[in-house]
């Protein structure tokens, strides 16, 4: 099925993922205290949580651990790659009370499928994507219609925020991932939409030399998602350039993507590199590629079942029971509104 | 062949056949089952499910193509492995994915036809290795018993459609598995049309060409 190289190199990059945070814990230390937060010392959970799933599953735990620590001592040499810390501010909007999940699984489980279709690909085949100098075009219905270098439309927003906010993918799975970024609404407010623009569509790089994944026609390429305006112009609908204090990694959508906490994951679009103001409702990949399955607005809703299977549960990961999933994703209280008098059968 | 390369050859099949256990068991212990060890397992179990079906059917093409009588020593071995791996794939699905959830697992098999495929898929597999004993096959009786065994052709079916109907956008592999298997039935469909021309020919005075497929649905 797969090749033993690609195995690996995969080793060999998870391996790289664990020392980096070990780095990051470290450098923290060197810090001054104000500057530790406590999303730093969480990629211990790495272990911990692992081994309570063996645990839960009937398989030693110990072992597991020595393994993790073995690997982590042969490869020494991978400590030069990590991400550029960011300055932010935290957020009120921050969801509160959850376990965040382990960096190591947020960089190694991914579904980009412009990077491959196999979960652990994007982290394999992402590290070719260069993100700088990384420009975003503006246009449609929009007064300033211009490309922006990626640093100047962060600048449309006073600082960078931390938002932690659940992720629901499609797929029944979900983590907690404690983003940094800013509103989207603040680069909407900046470029001066025409009353006109009712909807936001974004558009994902397109070039097959720097996304292996491009060249097979999985999905319509460029990958394309939309917002009604008033879900962009949300206030918990963002634009992430980063995650646990640093900059992306590419196999999480570097340099720039959207989050919207409500919808699932495939609706929050990796690398983007254009936003166009229009004033119908623009396609999406996902409904293009099976309509009856993904629909435009695809809220999270725990009692419209995906055709195929059930979206009533969902399991977290590194977590070995699933847990019910929340109407909107749990966000219902702040998002709810906008759907008011909605048939969410229908428009699912 | 002699006893000894034989009996050297099984345990390099039975090493194989473990081998894909083995790979899971230590990825779990060297925390290698990436961040969705339940996924992994159920996709892993279920692959090797499907591929150890597609080499049981290939043995009896193989050995006739090729010649080698000894390899149909393998075809029951190789049988059951297909069936253990369907059975920890099936486990995975009922244990660590459902958590023994009756009433949720029930409405799968019921609304999910994705499932109802992999479960009639493993379901009809339990006769068959249920009756892969020597005893078994005396007690049926050869031709019964291999009439019976032609399930294996629908369960490997139904695997592969199993297998295409979960995936949501890549096919590419389902499309692997669906091709080996077309392969291996159209071979026996071949194999049995060409069967069935050589009994007519010595009957007629015609020439084979004669033989068209009228008359075959005749006799």
């Amino acid at each position: 099925m797969h090749g033993g190289t690609d195995r690996e190199s995969n080793r060999r990059r998870r391996d790289i993922r664990q020392l980096k945070t070990a780095k990051g814990g470290i450098r923290v230390l060197i810090k001054k205290s104000a500057d530790i937060r406590s999303n730093e010392i969480t990629p211990k959970e790495v272990y911990l949580n692992r081994r309570r799933f063996m645990a839960a599953a009937g398989t030693a735990g110990a072992a597991l651990v020595a393994g993790k620590y073995l690997r982590n001592l042969i490869t020494p040499e991978l400590l030069a790659q990590a991400g550029t810390r960011l300055e932010y501010t935290r957020s009120d909007l921050s969801t509160q009370g959850e376990k965040l999940t382990p960096l190591d699984d947020i960089t190694t489980y991914n579904n980009f499928y412009e990077f491959g279709t196999d979960k652990e690909d994007p982290s394999r085949n992402a590290g070719g994507l260069k993100t700088a100098p990384w420009t975003i075009t503006i246009e449609g219905l929009v007064k300033r219609r211009a490309s922006f270098d990626v640093d100047s439309i962060v600048k449309m927003h006073p600082s960078l925020e931390e938002r932690i906010y659940r992720l629901r993918c499609v797929e029944a799975w979900s983590m907690v991932i404690p983003w940094v970024g800013i509103p989207l609404s603040s680069v909407i407010k900046t470029v001066e939409p025409a009353s006109k623009a009712r909807f936001v569509a974004f558009e994902t790089l397109y070039d097959p030399k720097q996304m292996p994944g491009q060249r097979r026609s999985v999905l319509q390429w460029p990958y394309v998602e939309g917002l009604r305006m008033d879900e962009a112009m949300h206030p918990l609908t963002i634009l992430a350039v980063g995650l646990y204090g640093e900059s992306l990694p590419n196999q999480d959508g570097a340099p720039i993507r959207l989050v919207v906490p409500w919808k699932y994951g495939f609706k929050s679009i990796k690398s983007i590199v254009k936003i166009k103001f229009v004033e119908k409702q623009p396609p999406t990949t996902w409904n293009i590629m099976a309509p009856q399955e993904y629909g435009f607005y695809s809220n999270v809703n725990p009692e419209v079942d995906h055709p195929r299977w059930s979206q009533a549960k969902e399991r977290r990961i590194g977590e070995f029971f699933k847990r019910s999933t929340l109407m909107f994703n749990g966000y219902g209280d702040q998002v709810a509104g906008l759907y008011a008098g909605m048939d969410l059968r229908k428009n699912f | 062949m002699t006893k000894k390369s034989v009996l050297l050859l099984k345990c390099l099949v039975w090493v194989g056949c473990l081998a894909p256990l083995g790979r899971l068991i230590f990825r779990a212990l060297t925390g290698r089952l990436t961040a969705n060890p339940i996924e992994f397992i159920t996709l892993s179990t279920g692959t090797w499910t499907l591929i150890f079906l597609i080499v049981t059917l290939s043995i009896t093409p193989l050995r006739q193509v090729t010649g080698l009588a000894w390899l149909i020593k393998f075809r029951r071995l190789i049988g059951l492995f297909a069936f253990f791996y369907g059975c920890l794939h099936f486990t995975t699905y009922i244990w660590l994915d459902k958590f023994f959830d009756l009433p949720d697992m029930v409405k799968d098999v019921a609304r999910r036809p994705f499932i109802t495929a992999g479960f009639l898929a493993f379901l009809l597999l339990i006769p068959l290795a249920a009756t892969s004993t020597a005893g078994a096959i005396r007690r049926l009786g050869g031709s019964r018993w291999q009439l019976l065994h032609r399930i294996v052709y629908l369960s490997a079916l139904l695997a592969v459609i199993h297998f295409w109907w979960k995936v949501k956008a890549d096919t590419r592999q389902p499309r692997i598995y669906a091709s080996l298997l077309a392969v291996l039935l159209l071979y026996r469909v071949a194999a049995w049309l060409l069967r069935r021309r050589s009994r007519l020919v010595p009957e007629r005075t015609a020439p084979a060409a004669d033989a068209g497929p009228g008359r075959h649905l005749e006799t």
